[in-house]
């Protein structure tokens, strides 16, 4: 349980950081928090022969407002600090909201924001959170910049569209629509776990209750965080009631394609992914239920 | 082999070593400072019995590199009592019989000396939810909480007191 040797490297500038990568490639590993690689490091299953710390580079780590009333979001912002900082809170409920469930919170202590994002775990609830709120991610190389919507981000288990000479450097959270309204929801066996099934949604509604604007992402249902095209599309432009969510469950487990691991069966997942669906579009909605609740 | 020099604060006394780059904190602690109080459990991340104060903040120390500490100030549970004397968390697990084996003590303290310096007059409720990353095997987490609710009480008392 001790890692294997590798080549080690702290840089204290961005640019230091980029050329390592561009030197190294996919024979190096970003350490950001370590809360992920660092226990597949001990294990050995991970090896790599370069370990590129980041974590010198501090000014990889704010929270802040920008232009027309989106957040930036720096990568190596610990997610303690997100769950803490009421700017969050005040604009992004839904974040504030998921933050608590990711681990423990000596391990937000440590933890970061892009460090969950890019190690993708499909259990993870940074990355779906990130689809429910259309986030966009900056990606860049010694060579060039660029930015990926989180919907072109997942590409499977662990996997996803950056580059072996790129460094997520920021994400990009457009501003909370009007309004907006919000759901959040996990099942797991101990506080803490990664979820089983979990869901994270942000809609819209007038006054009446009838849905304007949906989105639903769900984690812990297959390779990546999904986005729930189906059951938007049945609730967009509808009155949400009870009825109607009863529906959505059942669309839902019909949507999703989950797989079986040893925590649970992929028909196991199915099910409870509608019923989680279901009670987190209900709190999102306010539509009173047994079994709801906003948490 | 890779080493690097590091220099760092542990319980007030300032250390320099040089070490592996792939050498834990953890084992660091452990094997080069003799610091032995700070027990690994799983090694990845699971049991919290690693935990240790990093600049102030709760971490667990297998977790991190002994390089990645370089510069900082830590905390073990060896820095918790004064001399002889035990810190009221100490004393309130003794009290309370919050330990049995005692394996997974240190990082119980460690979580809870931090948790009670940012939540000073706990609930039950959030006193469960600040140990849910700590594992016990043996003795249970009911007297853990009872002592941790103890600790704050008397430190509350404590601080309350006329100093001299």
């Amino acid at each position: 349980m001790k890692p294997a040797s590798f080549e080690y490297f702290a840089p204290t500038h961005m640019a230091e950081a980029l050329d390592l990568l561009a030197r190294y490639g996919d024979e190096a590993k970003i350490l950001a928090g370590g809360q992920s690689l660092m226990p597949l490091m001990n294990m050995r299953l991970a090896r790599p022969r370069v370990i590129i710390d980041i974590n010198r580079l501090s000014d990889l780590a704010y929270i802040s407002p920008g232009l027309n009333g989106m957040f930036t979001i720096g990568a190596l912002t610990r997610q303690r600090a997100v769950e803490r900082a009421s700017l969050i809170r005040q604009h992004y409920p839904l974040l504030a909201a998921a933050m608590p469930f990711i681990g423990h919170f000596q391990i937000r202590n440590r933890g970061t924001m892009g460090g969950s994002i890019v190690h993708a775990d499909p259990a993870a609830e940074l990355p779906a959170v990130c689809l429910a709120l259309d986030a966009e991610f900056v990606l860049q190389s010694a060579a060039q910049q660029r930015v990926l919507p989180a919907a072109d981000f997942f590409r499977t288990y662990l996997t996803t569209a950056i580059a072996p000479t790129e460094l997520l450097t920021e994400i990009r959270l457009p501003p909370w629509p009007p309004q907006a309204r919000w759901g959040f929801q996990e099942i797991c066996r101990r506080e803490g776990d990664f979820a089983l099934v979990g869901a994270a949604a942000v809609v819209q509604m007038d006054d009446p209750g009838v849905c304007q604007a949906a989105r639903l992402a769900m984690f812990g249902v297959g390779g990546t965080p999904v986005r729930l095209r189906g059951a938007e599309a049945l609730i967009s432009g509808q009155l949400v009631d009870e009825r109607l969510l009863k529906e959505v469950a059942h669309v839902v487990s019909e949507e999703l394609e989950p797989d079986s691991d040893i925590h649970a069966s992929a028909e196991y997942r199915k099910e409870v992914g509608g019923v989680v669906a279901r009670r987190t579009l209900a709190a999102a909605f306010g539509v009173a239920k047994r079994n709801g609740g906003a948490r | 082999m890779m080493k690097r020099t590091i220099r760092l604060t542990v319980n007030g006394r300032a250390y320099e070593r040089t070490v592996e780059v792939r050498l834990t904190l953890a084992d660091f602690l452990r094997d080069e400072l003799d610091l032995t109080g700070t027990h690994l459990g799983c090694e990845h991340g699971i049991c919290g019995a690693c935990t240790v104060l990093l600049n102030g903040e709760a971490v667990r120390s297998c977790l991190l590199l002994a390089v990645q500490a370089d510069g900082a100030h830590l905390m073990t549970v060896e820095g918790l009592g004064q001399g002889e004397g035990l810190h009221p968390l100490q004393r309130a697990f003794h009290e309370h019989h919050a330990l049995q084996c005692g394996f997974c003590t240190p990082g119980f303290l460690m979580t809870a000396y931090t948790f009670l310096q940012e939540t000073p007059h706990p609930t039950e409720d959030q006193v469960r939810e600040a140990i849910s990353g700590n594992i016990c095997r043996c003795t249970g987490y009911i007297p853990i909480m009872q002592a941790i609710l103890q600790a704050s009480r008397s430190m509350a008392a404590e601080s309350s007191l006329p100093a001299g």
